[in-house]
């Protein structure tokens, strides 16, 4: 039975290597990932069910036994994240079929988005920081290639950038672990958290603890977020939705599993730096987001905004915080890819992202005027949409937590990320319309059926929050106590 | 310009022979002694180098019509389905098992499905590693 948790990371693997070999049968290619993709689908729902109702799942993977073999854990948080991630990876091909030119098909652009998955999944699961590592490293590597893939001027610049920084991360990553692995004389997650609880959290490991943080922040964009923007807008509109759905949210998981598993025994410093990074972190977002004229910038900001809230209910670290926060980490994997799949849409509708040069698009594309609006009141969290919920359950945790200055921050931040989008809204939407049916670009209608799914899940996560709130209070049982986490992969 | 360079290709010939049976025996060595599939790989791809530099690239493609990518892929396919086999009998992901054989010539020999994974890693390296190596020499002109 444990080796269902394998299958999320092998399944887009091979698939991947099996492109490899029908390079220029595009079509074929296309029908074989939308296959793997609903099959990975499909296991890690059936994974959350099993999860959901008999226990953690943990598989030794060569059948050596945790700490000295490496284990992959299925707890809920880890197991809901690979089945929306997997989602978003299918929402973002369904939208990406048709708008990306054939030059990516022909260079293993599918190959490279279902190893992208692989990493992503991988790091999800893995219940070893080394093994996080590498299941990061197969993730980076294939962003590498989807950011360059295409050899555009702004993407050779931004890929340098993005190359160079995640190999310091990387790097930083490493000496890390190799701190910790002297400091604790192991790897396992769940043997560092019980040696870390063993020996106390001392001044050493705490330092160890913010070398994490910085890591973790290079890749979610946790105050160290400068990189982001320009990489962000580089690469084609699909290519970016995944980026946004997908990346940072590794880095986020990453910093909830380190944080609430291993280094939770000092809050009153590490969590209390991690609080005002976050709270720099939406500041910053909100008045990049709110400057800048172009679509691809503007989302891009959205993404640090949401990266610093759902940290802030991670720093504060109280049960319901934490319930907050994971809820708003799934809304936001689901919403991003959202606005992101619009906003891309009306970029190639219009061949541009400036502001300023578009108007009057709601006369014949009013649906996707709908669905980016949805979008937009889910990022801002209007209820009865999925954000609302999440932000009413941070900002409750937060306030009962005494945290009253950062809640104002993440609550006028809110009403940045209304205002930044709605300037995208009125700019491309409202106004005179300037060109008429067969004078656009591309006509933007590929968007359309993911986007529409995406609106159907946002507002069922918003409806149904109740429904939902049963797997999110099971994964917060896990975060807010660690010893399930050790017991069930050291079965002591 | 045709590049000839008689002393390398003639000592190219012997050599690159020597260089891929020590690269078989690495593979080999592997799983119980220093060596294995990543090694052996990168030793293979070094003498695939030599008959670049002592030859053409035209003429090593004419002599060697491998594709490296799929050689790669293929590599990552093979390694990852041993692991699938282990899915298949319903023991955990990657284990492994081993059997001694009497084998006509080798005698007594262990043949283990680790040495399915690292034939899967070797080939994964040397597609990989004469990928990048052949497509940056392309570019050159």
């Amino acid at each position: 039975m444990s080796n269902l948790l394998i299958y999320p990371i092998i399944i887009p693997l091979l698939m991947a290597m099996v492109l490899v070999f029908f390079r220029d049968r595009i079509k074929l290619q296309q029908w074989l990932t939308v296959l793997s993709l609903l099959a990975t689908i499909g296991v890690s729902l059936f994974t959350v069910y099993y999860v959901s109702t008999e226990q953690i799942l943990v598989l030794e993977l060569g059948g050596w036994s945790a700490p000295f073999g490496i284990v992959l854990v299925g707890d809920m948080l880890a197991v809901v994240l690979v089945a929306v991630a997997s989602f978003v990876t299918l929402m973002c091909l369904l939208y990406g079929f048709q708008s990306i030119d054939t030059g990516h098909k022909k260079h293993f652009v599918y190959p490279m988005i279902l190893v992208l998955l692989t990493g992503v999944n991988g790091s999800f699961l893995t219940g070893d920081i080394f093994n996080l590592f590498v299941f990061f490293e197969v993730m980076l590597i294939s962003s590498y290639v989807l950011i360059a893939l295409g050899g555009r001027k702004i993407q050779l610049r931004e890929s340098m950038k993005y190359v160079i920084i995640n190999i310091i991360a990387s790097t930083l990553f490493v000496i890390a672990t190799a701190y910790l692995y002297a400091a604790t004389g192991t790897l396992n997650l769940a043997h560092l958290s019980e040696r870390i609880a063993l020996a106390g959290q001392d001044g050493l490991l705490t330092a160890i603890s913010f070398l994490y943080l910085t890591v973790f922040g290079l890749k979610s964009g946790l105050l160290l977020f400068f990189w982001l923007p320009g990489s962000y807008s580089a690469p084609p509109p699909p290519i970016a939705a995944l980026f946004a759905a997908l990346l940072t949210k590794v880095g986020v998981y990453t910093i909830i599993r380190t944080f609430t598993l291993l280094f939770y025994h000092k809050p009153e410093i590490t969590h209390t730096v991690m609080l005002w990074m976050a709270a720099l972190t939406m500041i910053l977002g909100a008045l990049g987001a709110v400057s800048h004229w172009e679509i691809k910038k503007i989302l891009s900001y959205n993404v640090i905004i949401s990266v610093g809230f759902i940290l802030f209910g991670v720093a504060v670290g109280t049960e319901q915080s934490l319930s907050g926060s994971f809820y708003y980490l799934i809304h936001d994997m689901l919403s991003k890819a959202l606005i992101f799949i619009t906003g891309g849409a009306i970029i190639n509708i219009f061949g541009t992202d400036k502001l300023k040069e578009f108007s009057g698009l709601i006369l014949f594309r009013p649906l996707l005027g709908w669905l980016f609006f949805i979008g937009m009141l889910a990022l801002a969290g209007v209820p009865p949409l999925s954000g609302f919920i999440g932000k009413v359950m941070i900002l409750q945790g937060a306030i009962a937590a005494g945290e009253l200055a950062v809640s104002i921050i993440g609550l006028i931040t809110s009403l940045m990320v209304l205002y930044s989008i709605l300037k995208i809204f009125i700019h491309s939407f409202w106004g005179e319309t300037l060109m008429s049916e067969g004078q656009e670009y591309s006509t933007g209608k590929h968007a359309l059926l993911p986007g529409t799914i995406l609106v159907v899940c946002i507002v069922a996560m918003g409806l149904g929050a109740e429904w939902v709130n049963t797997y999110v209070t099971q994964a917060t049982e896990v975060m807010v106590n660690p010893n399930l986490y050790i017991e069930a992969v050291l079965k002591q | 310009m045709k590049f000839t360079d008689v002393y390398l290709q003639t000592a190219t010939k012997i050599l690159v022979f020597i260089i891929m049976t020590f690269s078989i025996y690495v593979l080999f060595a592997g799983h119980n002694n220093p060596g294995g599939g990543f090694i052996g790989g990168l030793i293979t791809a070094s003498a695939l180098v030599l008959l670049y530099i002592a030859f053409d690239l035209q003429t090593v493609q004419e002599v060697f019509p491998v594709d490296y990518k799929k050689l790669a892929a293929t590599g990552v396919l093979v390694s990852v389905l041993t692991g699938v086999g282990s899915l298949v009998l319903g023991v955990p992901f990657l284990s492994q098992t081993f059997k001694y054989v009497e084998l006509p010539f080798l005698g007594n020999t262990e043949l283990t499905t680790a040495m399915i994974f690292d034939l899967g890693v070797y080939m994964c390296v040397v597609g990989t590693t004469m990928t990048i190596i052949t497509s940056i020499s392309e570019d050159d002109i």
